[in-house]
């Protein structure tokens, strides 16, 4: 199974890590989660839609990632899974 | 005119969203040393990110990295019309004619209203004796001495006196001065070391420095201040532009005689103060 992980736990990033997967799924930890867990998620879906990605398990553990963080830190583990 | 350049990871966010917080004239986002070779590739996605949506209240210089493996990107994803300048660092012609070619492209391709400025990095002993040649290339609108890799090129012992880089500190500061370029000086790299900051940057102030870069927040307001026109300093220049608006040639100041010349640095002295507010 091909993966690629971007980001950090420090504050103000988030940790993603992708999978290749049969369906897309995406699993969000975060510590702003009941506040913020639905626009993270809309995030990493708009991101794969623009990256034209779809099967892919995606896990972020969230420090409280603004969205353009969230948006590269995503984009680069999906790179970086692609170029394994 | 700029007197700090404060530099900041490229790859952390929350250091990228408090960039202009310091009070720093401008901020040097940084893509080479403070970026480990893991991870160029996340640090330049998050950087441009971060120059999409974001406004800094400073001049945005961007230090990228000199090394074919990631020179060319990192142009690519940072040449934008909020990007100010480029710090190159081991600046030599070949790395200023590459950068000048490439930003020249991606200008016309990204039909930008600006040109994005150079700033040359000298931090090799052929850098320092080639720079009257390499300040009077194009796009160049300052310089910046880098010690720690000068000194290791020498295979000498960077010490906080600074003795060792008193020639490089002159040669640039004057050739700067010539072309009427910024002259940052190197980092002061003990950020603990307040009192040490206040020497090196009056030391580098006295010999034609112009700016000088700072690697922590901290060492900002010191800075800005020591390369700024002091209260006396400013009073002296109010007073001296006063008697010289009611004198004619030379006169007379607290005894001692104020000429032509020192009416211009007195008129200097007023302009640096207005930019930077203190008047």
């Amino acid at each position: 199974m091909k993966n690629g992980v971007c980001g950090s736990l420090e504050s103000n990033d988030c940790l993603i890590t992708v999978e290749s997967s049969e369906t897309t799924e995406i699993i969000i930890e975060s510590i702003v989660y009941d506040f913020y867990g639905d626009q993270i998620e809309r995030v990493i879906a708009d991101t794969l839609k623009q990256l034209n990605i779809s099967n892919v398990k995606v896990f972020c553990v969230d420090r409280g990632a603004l969205d353009y963080t969230i948006k590269a830190r995503l984009q680069v583990a999906i790179e970086r899974m692609s170029a394994k | 005119m700029i007197r700090s350049c404060l530099f900041i990871p490229a790859n952390n966010p929350g250091m990228l969203q408090t960039a202009d917080l310091f009070m720093a004239d401008s901020v040097i986002f940084d893509l080479e040393d403070a970026v480990s070779i893991e991870e160029k590739d996340a640090a330049r996605t998050l950087l441009a990110g971060f120059l999409q949506n974001f406004t800094v209240n400073a001049k945005i210089i961007v230090r990228i990295n000199n090394n074919p493996l990631w020179f060319l990107q990192d142009l690519e994803t940072v040449v934008t019309e909020r990007l100010d300048a480029v710090l190159i660092p081991k600046a030599d012609h070949d790395s200023l004619e590459k950068t000048k070619l490439i930003l020249t492209r991606l200008e016309k391709e990204r039909c930008l209203a600006k040109k994005i400025s150079v700033i040359p990095l000298i931090e090799t002993a052929a850098a320092v004796m080639q720079v009257e040649d390499i300040l009077a290339r194009p796009r160049i609108i300052g310089v910046m001495l880098g010690a720690e890799d000068l000194t290791a090129d020498m295979e000498i012992d960077r010490s906080k006196s600074g003795e060792e880089i008193l020639y490089p500190r002159m040669k640039i500061a004057l050739v700067a001065r010539a072309y009427r370029l910024v002259a940052i000086d190197t980092p002061f790299v003990d950020v603990n070391d307040e009192e040490g900051l206040i020497k090196d940057a009056t030391v580098a102030r006295k010999l034609g420095m112009t700016a000088k870069a700072a690697i922590h927040p901290r060492q900002v307001t010191t800075i800005n201040r020591v390369f700024s026109p002091t209260a006396a300093q400013i009073s002296w220049a109010q007073r001296v532009l006063a008697k010289s608006a009611t004198s004619q040639g030379a006169f007379s100041l607290d005894g001692k005689m104020i000429d032509q010349p020192i009416v211009e640095r007195a008129k200097k002295t007023i302009e640096k103060a207005k930019r930077y507010n203190l008047i």
